[in-house]
């Protein structure tokens, strides 16, 4: 009875189904914690968090450098930037805006630099649903490489204030 | 009883002593708990009526006004009121002991109370629309913080008493040997508590001051490492107080009994000790912290307090079986289930808690916490999917069952609208599984969480609107489930028949069934005093965990099939 003190003798090996029982959750938690390391040296996927301090300002230039540099076209008025493959790509998150627009070729490998002028914001890219964390001050390195051409969508998903829904940019595959 | 300077009454029903002064703040804590409860849910059904995006209820400004006061009032306010009133009776009945300081529960009382209005004054007030993570740089009235802090502070100073009284018990020697399951597993959650409550003072109060002009920005990845120290502990308070409940709630309704209280000790001590940096969980995709230090601090080489978890899964239903069948509803493998009283809301909510939690809200919790496959998850709708599965669907469920036998027993007051009170842990219980699951899928189309409108993105399609469908009629199903549990509590204690001087009108329990005592030779006698599961059949509930942990390889391998379709990324 689990409202009263146990019997003086309570301290029992487990023994049957529980012990059955324990043994399978024990091999269980061992096999998903071993996922996690044997992805990150085996799978394709990982959020390896790179990242280094920036000033947004100083980031804002980077950006700016690399949009005048490498702009291949407009769309509704914000820059198409096309990246040298394998190289670096600039993407800034704002209120309510991602800038500019990159165009990238499938199979090629950039490094992806995302940082926040202001307030934190979510960078979710559609339909792929692949999700990171944008935070002011931090230059998030992700090393990416798309595996299918076509158009998508980055939707802000983390609230940053009244424009968040509307908070939409846009990544082209060729 | 050492002391002479309390009141005490006994307990028609258990026959166990009440202290009056721990039953005072019992109820004062307790029907806080439920008034903050509906101030939740009206704001829950505003906003599932907003994310049904067909309806789209509230305008932007409203909808996250109504999203912060919702995450308040529910996971803080509901939540710990109600816990502090589970302290308190788990210290006092349980262990015979008297509370130890009539004082301390009044300040611990009154700074909850004003802490609590407080913050949902500042929120109305329009001046804290930063939902209730308050990331920086957002920012808020500093009355916000302030108004968290003291409910925090007052928090802190119930579970002192709670210790206060564990001391004092143990010092007079109120009870015998070691004490109860269910009050160790409170004692568990209220050390959980200390250090959760810890962090959020490291991350608020310099939020606080800097909010006042006082102090530099805090750092937000900073921010929201310690904040989430106490958000994801909180949750572990939550899992640890509802584990207790269960414990309770089986003993109260079926004569559960624990195969083995050493296994199910040692669960909660796993809890205690592999928790303190889970905030990794909420960091999974974030900048500043490494690959290595995420890998690790989710599974600190093993996932020890989701053992625990999986223990309890066991341990829990295992004590009904062993209990119906001593009981002798012996027959196959579950009429120990299917004669277990279904109709007693006390056991309905618990069984279908344990249920919601282990096979919704645990699988889908530990999945999504995986360090990889957070990126296909992170931030969307399938976290609020998750979590009205673990916090809603399991603890708030698990405490509105505790709820029937609390008014009863502590009230002295035999509930009205008994029909209704049959049926709403179901009504409860179907809506919440309905939104968990139309969030869920939602959340896998892409749609994000905290997020007042789709249609802008102008990317999802009719499915994705079904799923939404489904969010917005769970929730009203959810939200008809908390209006009766809330009114026939209120009902209860204005309308309800005293039963002062009897034992409460009994909400119904298994019979012990006589004829079948002489095949078994053993029934209804009580075999658990130095008995252990050697002796114990529990076979129904090796099957039904062994459906669990299929269910559970197949979604967590599904979801490392998802992930390995996604563009590349390191
Ligand atoms: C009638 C029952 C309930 C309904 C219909 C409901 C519905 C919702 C909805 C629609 C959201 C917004 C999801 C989003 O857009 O991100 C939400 C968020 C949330 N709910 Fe509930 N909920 C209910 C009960 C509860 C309870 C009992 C708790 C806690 C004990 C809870 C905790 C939360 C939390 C923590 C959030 C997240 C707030 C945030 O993102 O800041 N809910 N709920
Ligand atoms: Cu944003
Ligand atoms: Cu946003």
């Amino acid at each position: 009875m689990s409202i009263n003190p146990p019997p003086k003798n309570w301290f029992q090996k487990p023994t049957g189904h529980e012990r059955i029982w324990l043994g399978m959750a024990i091999v269980w938690c061992l096999i998903m914690s071993l996922m996690m390391p044997l992805w990150h040296f085996k799978g394709k996927q990982n959020s390896t968090g790179e990242s280094y301090i920036v000033e947004p300002d100083d980031f804002f230039e980077r950006t700016q450098r690399f949009v005048d540099n490498n702009q291949v076209d407009t769309l509704e008025g914000v820059p198409v930037v096309e990246p040298p493959p394998g190289g670096d790509a600039y993407l800034v998150a704002r209120m309510y805006s991602w800038y500019p627009v990159l165009q990238l070729r499938e199979g090629e490998t950039y490094r992806l630099h995302v940082s926040s002028m202001d307030i934190q914001h979510g960078f979710s890219l559609q339909p792929m649903n692949m999700n990171f964390h944008v935070m002011p001050g931090y230059d998030h390195v992700l090393t990416i490489t798309p595996t299918r051409a076509g158009e998508y969508t980055i939707v802000c998903n983390e609230f940053c204030g009244l424009g968040h829904h509307a908070m939409i940019g846009n990544i082209i595959v060729k | 009883m050492k002391t002479n300077s309390t009141n005490y009454r006994t307990c028609e029903t258990t026959g166990k002593i009440v202290c009056l002064d721990a039953q005072r703040f019992i109820k004062l804590n307790a029907v806080s708990a439920v008034v903050f409860l509906l101030f939740g849910a009206i704001a829950a059904i505003l906003l599932a009526l907003t994310r049904w995006q067909t309806v789209h209820l509230l305008d932007a400004e409203w909808f996250y006004r109504v999203l912060t006061l919702h995450g308040i009032n529910m996971l803080i306010f509901w939540i710990i009121f109600i816990e502090i009133a589970i302290l308190y009776f788990t210290a006092t009945s349980l262990l015979n002991s008297r509370l130890f300081s009539k004082g301390l529960a009044w300040i611990s009382f009154a700074l909850m109370m004003l802490g609590a209005l407080m913050t949902n004054g500042i929120i109305l007030a329009g001046e804290a629309d930063v939902l209730m993570t308050s990331y920086l740089p957002l920012l808020a009235h500093p009355l916000f913080y302030l108004g968290i802090i003291l409910f925090a502070v007052g928090a802190l100073i119930g579970v002192g008493n709670f210790f206060g009284t564990i001391y004092i018990a143990k010092r007079d020697k109120t009870y015998k040997g070691s004490m109860p399951l269910v009050t160790f597993g409170a004692t568990a959650a209220a050390i959980i508590a200390v250090v959760a409550l810890l962090h959020g003072a490291i991350a608020l109060v310099p939020t606080f001051t800097y909010s006042l002009g006082l102090t530099p920005e805090p750092d937000p990845a900073w921010y929201r490492l310690i904040w989430w120290g106490l958000g994801h502990m909180s949750q572990q308070i939550n899992v640890c107080a509802m584990v207790a409940v269960w414990y309770f709630m089986a003993t109260m309704t079926t004569g559960a009994k624990a195969p083995n209280e050493a296994v199910c000790r040692a669960a909660f001590v796993l809890y205690v000790l592999f928790i303190n940096i889970a905030s990794a969980h909420h960091l999974l995709v974030d900048p500043g912290v490494g690959a290595e230090w995420k890998i690790w601090n989710t599974s600190y080489a093993m996932y020890l307090a989701v053992l625990a978890s999986m223990i309890h899964g066991f341990t829990v239903p295992a004590s009904v079986e062993i209990g119906m069948r001593a009981k002798g509803y012996t027959r196959g493998l579950f009429n120990w289930l299917f004669k277990a009283p279904w109709k007693n809301p006390g056991f309905s909510a618990f069984f279908l808690s344990l249920v919601i939690f282990g096979f919704i809200g645990g699988i889908t919790g530990v999945t999504l916490g995986t360090q990889q496959i957070n990126i296909i998850a992170h931030n969307t709708l399938r976290i609020p999917g998750h979590f009205h599965a673990t916090v809603v669907g399991g603890t708030s469920l698990a405490f509105m069952g505790l709820t029937y036998y609390v008014i009863p027993l502590i009230f002295q007051k035999d509930y009205i609208g008994r029909f209704w009170a049959r049926i709403q842990p179901y009504i409860f219980a179907s809506g919440i599984v309905l939104m968990s699951i139309g969030m869920s899928f939602a959340g896998s189309e892409g749609v994000a969480r905290r997020t007042w409108d789709i249609d802008a993105a102008g990317i999802y399609g009719a499915t994705t609107h079904l799923f939404l469908g489904m969010l917005g009629i769970g929730g009203i199903l959810a939200f008809t489930g908390i209006l009766i549990f809330v009114l026939l509590a209120v009902g209860t204690l204005l309308f309800g028949e005293s039963n002062k001087g009897r034992a409460m009108k009994c909400w119904g329990v298994p019979e012990t069934v006589a004829d079948l005592t002489k095949e078994d030779g053993t029934v209804g006698e009580d075999k658990s005093a130095g008995e252990h599961s050697a002796g114990h059949d529990t076979r129904g509930t090796m099957v039904i965990v062994v459906i669990f942990l299929l269910a559970f390889a197949v979604y967590y391998f599904a979801n490392w099939g998802a992930l390995a379709d996604v563009w590349w990324v390191r």
